[in-house]
Order: structure tokens, then sequence, then C-alpha cells
């Protein structure tokens, strides 16, 4: 026994020392965190980099929503933070801040593709054609009745619009921390609002929340990955679900796609502009940690070329809609130009 | 006389009578405990069953996968490159790796998916007519990568032909075993007419072939090539903490129960500490992933993702367990063992270590694997030290990052690929816990021994 004891402080000894070692050394894989959207396209491209640059090791790519990604993004600059956050927004001014705060002065704006937001349902139910304007009224908190704003009283969507299934209105959004419940809330329900009209007489704020407060009685907030919507969608038949285009085209034996202002969602309609809940996708990259963390700048690179994020490339495969290449000369000329922004 | 005699006979009567209703009640109640206990048991089999007949069942097809045999050609008209740079002399070791880098990275920019579907096409019957997209969606998309390795480890290859096993498609798979509905319409489905036509004339043929899933054990996980995602990345992630575990906690743990229960003074601090280590065992698991960001990752700087955080995190969470278990079996060794070792002149340390300690081994040893095994399945801590990630290498050593078998679960439960990877989430979690019953075993046979040893 007293060997024994003997023994685990060695080992113990050698352990600190080990991680000593591994301090003064640094970090040789790239780093990246963020968006659940990206993920999958910047897993893709880390496994093809791995392959591709066999000097370099494949990056790790976790994830934790497009806020999440920026509050680690913005913890500092050194080993043991992020270089890259992936995010299905653009980086909002109080991020911003928070980055230069802890020293991450050197952002660089990435713009990859698009990808298409829609709402599906299960595969045996009814179709649905959707409208913003439709989905506003069915799950706003209060909406306009005969001029008055008034408790949303819609418990069917039939009730929202005689066009629409007589099905109770259930809908799983994603939560605060995915950047998709961003887009939804702007390009759906705030459109919708617009559209449908307040009463005059309101304040800016009591408009703003008017137009951006959901019901709580049939919305319910996501905070996981899709698949946590698909599971609520097969426990209730129906619920309806908002979803990235690329995941419901893996999954189209299980779901049905809503069609919006009488569009289907699909490549080329995003593509095209005609469907109207499309955003850009973006990485941004910690310029500090160019140069430092081996391969960052080619990885970028490699991201950007014809065979992985171009058309006809390994992420169109995966469901990203790639966008013109004017665009993406000019986001990796900004890039090398090491221009912030 | 006779009064009296009737009266105590009647009150004797009376008295048998409250007895025999009170026993009745006694055995009554001793009868609706056992029945309620046997019902628990049996309800607590039946869900145990239940869970495992519902893994089995799911995960169980996945332990097998559609296999390509293709004859791949090296077609020097595809593979138009210069041959390999051998090592001239006079020429610097770091030049050499130079020439033969930019070789490879340029093998690399090849279209290799032209081999794969050459080879495809020549399996196909002749004039099958379908495209390149199409055709390629049967095969997955690491074969390219494949067919490269094999290049350069044998340039020679370049105008041979030889036989390759490839994996199938994700897709391919999902097909061939109806995990998506087989009377679905082309809308619905993943894969066009023509190519589901083509793996249903492969799997005749015997182009196609079912076989052990290998992949799950010998690979990392991975998005590009779904087909080909394993658990071997996963594994060696919770081997690595597992190691830390055993090497930190135990000593740790023992020594400081035993420091507790024999040495030190009985004073209010150690009632306090007492007090606190039976609350740690108490706090739950994410309290200690916070912790472990806050402290190893922020302040200490250790790297993020890795196994050595993760094995730190889980020792805080295992250590009290085994402080306390051990705690509990040195209270139990009888006075008289320690009275008789210090009555023949032994020190207080060589009672302890030489007389006391040996008896409690089988519960320490009992305890230690419950609680590294508890330690295995964790989740919620891993989450926080940025152990989710998605990691497509194997550590190499524990300051790399990884992720733990857990969390490969979670994170293939999360995959969009629900069809194919439905069955394999549950594969992964019969392969986990094959791992916890193999640990509880070992547990029980080491026991039985040290005791009967004892």
């Amino acid at each position: 026994m007293k060997i024994a004891l003997f023994a685990s402080a060695a080992v113990i000894t050698l352990v600190a020392f080990g991680s000593n070692a591994a301090l003064a050394q640094s970090r040789d894989t790239i780093q990246v965190a963020g968006s659940s959207t990206v993920l999958p396209f910047a897993s893709i491209v880390a496994e093809e980099f791995g392959a591709a640059f066999p000097e370099f090791n494949t990056p790790v790519v976790g994830s934790g929503g497009t806020g999440g990604g920026f509050s680690q993004f913005c913890e500092g600059i050194g080993d043991n933070t992020i270089d890259i956050a992936n995010a299905s927004r653009p980086i909002k001014d109080g991020e911003r801040e928070a980055c230069n705060q802890s020293g991450v002065t050197d952002i660089r704006e990435i713009q990859f593709g698009f990808d298409g937001i829609v709402f599906a349902s299960a595969a045996s139910g009814p179709d649905f054609a959707l409208t913003p304007v439709q989905v506003y009224k069915a799950i706003a908190a209060q909406v306009v009745v005969d001029g008055e704003l008034v408790d949303n009283p819609y418990k069917s969507w039939s009730e929202v619009d005689a066009s629409l299934p007589d099905q109770p209105i259930a809908l799983a959004v994603p939560a605060s921390n995915h950047g998709t419940r961003e887009v939804f809330q702007e390009r759906v329900v705030g459109a919708g609002c617009e559209e449908a009209g307040l009463p005059e007489g309101l304040s800016e704020d009591e408009a703003e929340s008017a137009c951006s407060t959901l019901r709580q009685d049939v919305v319910t907030e996501i905070s996981g990955d899709y698949t946590e919507t698909l599971a609520r969608l097969n426990s209730d038949k129906n619920t309806v679900g908002v979803f990235g285009l690329s995941f419901y085209e893996q999954n189209t034996d299980t779901l049905k796609v809503a069609t919006i202002d009488g569009v289907v969602p699909s490549k080329e309609t995003v593509a095209a502009g005609d469907y109207p809940v499309s955003r850009p996708l973006y990485f941004y990259v910690k310029g500090q940690h160019i140069g430092v963390i081996p391969g960052l700048q080619e990885f970028v690179q490699f991201f950007l070329s014809e065979g992985m994020a171009g058309e006809g490339g390994t992420l169109e495969a995966a469901g990203l809609i790639p966008q013109p290449t004017e665009k993406t000369d000019e986001v990796l000329a900004a890039f090398e130009a090491g221009a912030a922004e | 006389m006779t009064d009296t005699l009737s009266t105590t006979r009647s009150a004797s009567q009376e008295r048998t009578k409250a007895i025999r209703a009170g026993l009745r009640r006694r055995h009554m109640s001793e009868a609706i405990f056992k029945g309620l206990g046997l019902a628990a048991i049996i309800l607590a089999l039946g869900f145990v069953a239940l869970l495992f007949v519902d893994v089995v069942r799911r995960g169980l097809p996945a332990f097998t996968q559609s296999n390509l045999h293709l004859a791949v050609t090296y077609d020097p008209e595809i593979i138009d490159i210069e041959p390999a740079p051998v090592m001239v002399p006079g020429q610097s070791e770091a030049d050499f790796r130079a020439a033969n880098l930019k070789w490879q990275r340029d093998l690399a920019m090849l279209n290799w998916n032209k081999v794969i579907e050459a080879s495809l096409r020549a399996a196909a019957p002749a004039g099958f007519e379908i495209e390149s997209r199409e055709i390629l969606s049967i095969a997955e998309t690491n074969a390219r990568h494949e067919v490269r390795a094999m290049f350069v480890d044998d340039p020679g290859l370049l105008g041979q032909t030889v036989e390759v096993d490839l994996l199938a498609s994700a897709n391919a798979d999902n097909w061939i075993k109806g995990n998506i509905d087989r009377s679905l319409g082309d809308a619905q489905q993943q894969l066009s007419a023509p190519a589901r036509q083509l793996i249903d004339i492969f799997v005749e043929n015997g182009t196609i072939s079912t076989g052990f899933a290998w992949a799950i054990f010998t690979n990392v996980d991975s998005r590009a090539a779904p087909a080909s995602a394993g658990l071997l990345g996963a594994l060696v992630g919770t081997l690595y903490m597992m190691l830390i575990v055993i090497v930190l906690a135990v000593p740790i743990g023992v020594a400081s129960a035993i420091y507790l229960e024999e040495f030190a003074p009985k004073s209010r601090l150690t009632d306090f500490i007492e007090v606190n280590i039976n609350n740690l065992a108490a706090v739950p698991s994410i309290v200690f992933g916070l912790l472990g960001a806050a402290v190893f990752i922020n302040y200490l700087h250790l790297p993020i993702s890795a196994p050595i955080v993760g094995g730190l995190v889980l020792t805080l969470m295992t250590l009290p367990t085994i402080i306390i278990a051990t705690r509990g079996a040195l209270l139990g060794v009888s006075p008289a063992l320690r009275q008789a070792a210090l009555g023949m002149g032994a020190s207080k340390t060589q009672m302890v270590f030489h007389h006391v300690l040996p008896v409690t081994f089988p519960s320490i040893l009992t305890a230690t694997i419950l609680g590294v095994a508890h330690a295995l399945g964790e989740t919620a801590p891993l989450l926080l030290i940025g152990m989710k990630a998605f990691v497509a290498q194997v550590p190499a050593t524990p300051f790399d990052q990884a992720t733990a078998l857990p969390v490969q679960i979670y994170l293939w439960q999360g995959n969009e690929n629900r069809n194919f990877f439905e069955p394999r989430t549950a594969a992964a979690i019969i392969v986990l816990l094959a791992v916890m019953i193999c640990l509880n075993g070992i547990a029980i046979y080491l026991r039985s021994r040290l005791e009967k040893r004892a």
C-alpha cells in the first residue's frame, strides 16, 4: 500500500509537470464554436481540411448557438480561447464591444453562403400555405381585433385564416440563443406585424413589444438542436416547427414543408431571392490568432474555395446555398487584407 | 367461586381474541409490506428490461453496415501527377519532407471522385443510365480519401486495378435497411430513383454486401461521411479521463479518509470538514462543470475540450464518494483488531496500514469502481468544459481535444441525418452500457476474491 501511495504521488507530480509542459507549447489545433446551423458545414470543412492538408490537425468544432459562440469568442485572446465563432446572424454592437474590452480587437467577418428558414409539420398532416401575417396573428401575444389590441383569441389555424387547416395552433421556435430566432422574429413576425398594422396612438416601445412578444400558451421555445424540435413534432402531430432548410432536406420522409407567400422553399428559390425567409451565414475569425494557431489562414481560404462553399461544392451537397462567386472573392480579399469587417 | 372462574375464563378468552385480532393485523401488514416490496422490484426490473429491450432493438441493426466491393482502377489519365519524390543523395531531410508534402497536397487536389465514379460504373450493368452526382451518392464521401490514401502508401498502383472494400453511403444504407419507408415517393426519398434502382442491383449482384460495422470501433466521428462515423475518438477520450480519475481520486480519496478517520483529532474543524464532504457528494454534477470551466480553463489555462480537464472535474466529483465509502469501511473494522495490533506494540501507522486497511480493501475497491463507473456516464459537466465539440481525430495525449462516450451519444442524437444516426446512437448506448457492465462485473469479481482472502 505504501508503494502504491508513493507511486501515485509520483504520478501526480508527473501530471503536474506534464501540464506545465503543455502550457508552454502553443495549441496546434484550430478551435471553432457557435451556431448549430453552421455547425454541420464547419464540421464538414474541418474534416476535409484535415484530409487535404496532411501537415495540419483537423479543426475541432463546437456548438452552443450563435450567442454562445460569441461569448466564448470574446473571452479574450490566447490558447484557451476559440479562434473562430460560427454565426447565423451578424455580430451585434454589444458583442463587438465585449470583444474589444477583453482585447479581441481584430475580428474578421466571413460570409460564406445562405440558409433558408422553413416551417415544417408532420408529413402525415395537412398542407400549410402560410404568409407572415398569418404566422404573426397565430402567435403574437396581442393582436388587433376590430381596431383594438386584445389578447390573442385564436385557437386553431382556421380561425386565423379560413384557407388554413382546422388544426390547433402549436409552434416550436428556436430559443433566443439561436441566430435563427432573430431572423424568424424579424423576417416573419416583424414583417407580418407591419403588414397587419397596429392601431394608432401606440408609443414606439409599445408598438415594438406588440410586434415582438409571442404568446406562451402555443409557442414552445427550443434551446437545443433541430432534432429536439423534430422530437416535439413527433410527440405532438399538431406542432409546426421552425427548421433550417438543410435540416428539412435531410428529413423529407418525416417532415412536410409549408410554403411562404406561395413560394416553396428550396435551394433555387432561396438563391434567387424568391423565398422571403433566408439569411446569410457567417463565421468570425480572430485576427490576432492568425499566424499563431497553425493553419488558420489556410482553413479560411479552404472554406471559401470552389470545392467547398462554391457552386457544386461539398457544402452545397450538404444543404448550403452558395453565394455568388464575386461576393466570395470580395469577402476573401477583405479577410486577407486584414480589414476588420 | 364459579363466578370468578367464569370471569377469568371469559377474560382470558377476551385476551386471546384480542391477541388473535392483533396477530391477524400484524400478519396482514407483513403481507402487504412484502407485496409492495415485490411489486416495487418487479416494476423496477420491468423498466430496466424495457429500456434494454428498446435500446437493443433499435441499436442492433446499426452493428451491421452495407459495404461496397469495387475494382478500383488508378487511371493515369485521371491521376495526372508527377511520380512521388524520392530522396536523392545530398538532399536534406527537411527538403525531402517539403517535397513530399507538396506532392501529397497536389494529390489531394485531384478529382478522386472520378476514380470512384468510374469503378461504380464498371460495376453497374452495361448501359445503365445515371448521372454522376446520383451514382456518387451510393458510395460514402470518404471513399475518395480512402482510395487516395492507398495511393499515397503505394504510388506503384498507378495504372493498376485493385479490389477495394469501401463503405456504402449512409443514405444507401438507409435505403437497404428500410430506415426510410421504401414505399414513399421520390420527393420524400433522399436518393434519386435511378440510384435506388442501382443499389438494389448492386445488392443482388454482390457488389454491396452487409457486414459487421467495424467503423463504429475503428473510426472517429465524422459528419462529412456519416457512414464512417465511429466511437474510437470518444473511447480513447473516455479512457484518458478514467485513468486520470483513478490515478488522482483513489490515492487522494483513500489518504484523506484514513487521515480523517484514524489520525485527525475529533474537533469542530474535522466535524466541519466532514459535513462539507457529505455536502460535496450531493452537489449536482453540472456545478462541478462550472467550477472546472472557471478554475481549470479560465484560471489555470488548461486547454478546452481536453480529457485532462474532464478527468480533473470528474475527479472532484468522485472524491467525496470515495472518501465517504472508505471512512465507512474503516469504521466497520472491529476495535478488537486495532487494540490487538496496538497491544502487540505496533505503531499507529503500522496498525492502520498493516492491519486495518487490508481488511477494508474489498469495500474501497467496490466504492472506487462504482465511483468510476458513475463518472464514466457523466455528461453534464463535460458539456460546460467544451467537450461537446466535433472532434475528428483520436487524441494522442490527454491534452488534445476529445469527446467522451456519453457526449458522443448526445452529439449523434443531434445529428441531422436522423434515419442513419438514430440506430447508431442506440448502438453507442449499447457500447457504453457494455463498458459499464464490464466495470461492475470486475468490481463484483474482485470483491468476492478479496473477501475470500481476507
